[in-house]
């Protein structure tokens, strides 16, 4: 094949389309994989919560990067892009199992024929049927804001994905064993951004202890298991989050004292109503942008 | 990108060679000095009984954007290679490690001017420790062979690398980072 022109080689026919874009080559990120549900586990339960961990992962995928041209620092930016890549990847491999045991709602018939399972849970639900936590949709606003929320989600997500190794369904036991390393290097970075800024300048500790007093009231809810938590810590599938507090609390308390910053106090244990899709308004915008173009365009490739 | 990168081969009436040694061929997009097996991302290729050949493939990162890109290769390559019938399959389990570069993978990241992972960190059952000091990896410069170079940023161009410089040649270069 010689085309004349780069434009010719580009949009001449190959009968091989997923070469030319990541955009047009996605495909379903569990293709291949064995879904069956393990015996004794309710699908709508085990969907429902790979609905929660994926959502959280999406929505804090999507805070990431909005930092993409406005962070204070080049090799910052490609720092949050690529977390936000390893989340958004998370998140797919998730939704898709959501989407293998049956869980989908309303969002397959609004996608339309040919949407794959987790274009239909990203783009086709509204924030009401979203599960992720107050946490992650939490608007950013400050730098050091970003850093904070992210060290205290990535603390989190690492706690449940270690003990969700050992899972007893084989599709969520590999997608957490596949994130623990992953979210490690989050953790750390973060935790590396949070001493730097807490033990920098007056302007930044101030800032980042501004930061940590806004983050803190947002973890409410974290530790108490929803009714389908409970159930999936019981069949050996999922994890009670009440298990995570202790660990959780000692990194995060450990690497404030270390950044100088307060200890904000930890707030009450309460319901966990982003679970059961208690949103703040901050969602719903942040959805906007994330689907607007599948939803002008659906089934849309390019 | 990538299919600039595929061994393009006269199209056989009967498939002549082994699947193995074509899927060998497909060379990573992101990477494309390596192939997918020097980068230990070809996990399996075998024909079942019905002439399909199977392949597997894992994912090196969640979120590693070339996978069908990789599949799509794959399929081509074994096409072209005259292998109708293919199901390339993706296994999460075991996790890719940094490890699986192949002695291969490794010699032509350096001379890509990549600098090669170290050994991957361990995977111990329990709570992974917090790390707060500054990052303990090191890496030789792939440009002038100095052990005295610097981090700049543990995350690069791509997932799986981080940046580094050399502090000898003051050459930047990228390090495909442990995991």
């Amino acid at each position: 094949m010689h085309e004349e022109t780069v434009y010719d080689a580009l949009t001449a026919a190959h009968g091989d389309e997923a070469r030319w874009a990541f955009g047009t080559g996605f495909d379903d990120p569990l293709a291949g994989v064995d879904t069956t549900i393990p015996e004794g586990v309710d699908p709508a339960d085990l969907g429902g919560y790979c609905l929660m961990l994926g959502d959280d992962a999406l929505v804090l995928s999507q805070r990431l990067t909005e930092w993409v041209t406005r962070a204070p620092e080049l090799e910052e930016e490609v720092a949050m892009a690529n977390i936000a890549l390893d989340l958004l990847g998370q998140a797919r491999l998730l939704l898709s199992r959501a989407g293998s045991a049956g869980v989908l709602g309303r969002s397959r018939e609004r996608a339309g024929p040919g949407v794959p399972d987790e274009d239909a849970l990203a783009y086709f639900r509204d924030a009401a049927e979203f599960r992720c936590s107050a946490l992650v949709t939490a608007p950013d606003g400050d730098f050091a804001h970003a850093l904070v929320r992210l060290l205290v989600a990535s603390t989190w997500r690492l706690a449940l994905a270690v003990r969700l190794r050992g899972s007893r369904d084989p599709v969520l036991a590999a997608i957490a064993a596949k994130a623990v390393p992953e979210l490690t290097y989050h953790r750390d970075h973060a935790a590396r951004w949070v001493l730097r800024l807490g033990d920098g300048t007056a302007l930044s500790h101030r800032r980042a202890q501004d930061a940590a007093d806004a983050v803190w009231p947002r973890t409410e809810g974290l530790f108490t298991a929803t009714d389908v938590e409970r159930r999936l810590a019981g069949a050996g599938v999922g994890v009670d989050p009440a298990e995570l507090r202790d660990e959780v609390r000692d990194v995060l308390t450990r690497v404030l004292a270390r950044a100088g910053l307060l200890l904000p106090p930890w707030p009450a244990d309460a319901p966990p109503r982003g679970r059961a899709g208690e949103h703040g308004p901050e969602l719903a915008p942040l959805l906007d942008r994330l689907q607007v173009v599948a939803r002008a365009h659906p089934g849309g490739t390019w | 990108m990538s299919g600039r990168t595929l061994r393009r081969s006269a199209r056989a009436t009967a498939p002549s060679l082994d699947p193995r040694s074509v899927a060998e061929t497909v060379v990573d997009p992101e990477l494309p000095v390596l192939t997918l097996a020097d980068l230990g991302v070809l996990r399996d290729v075998r024909r079942e009984d019905d002439g399909t050949v199977v392949v597997e493939i894992t994912p090196t990162y969640s979120g590693c954007p070339a996978m069908g890109v990789m599949r799509a290769d794959l399929v081509h390559a074994l096409h072209e290679a005259g292998f109708d019938r293919t199901d390339v399959r993706t296994v999460l389990s075991p996790a890719w490690t940094t490890d699986w570069i192949t002695a291969e993978g490794r010699r032509k990241l350096a001379q890509a001017g990549i600098a090669p992972p170290g050994p991957a960190p361990e995977r111990a059952p329990g709570p992974v420790p917090l790390e707060l000091g500054p990052s303990r990896r090191s890496a030789a410069c792939p440009l002038c062979g100095s052990a005295d170079t610097e981090e700049v940023s543990e995350f690069g161009a791509t997932a799986c690398t981080a940046l580094r410089r050399c502090r000898q040649c003051q050459e930047p270069f990228e390090h495909v980072k442990e995991l």
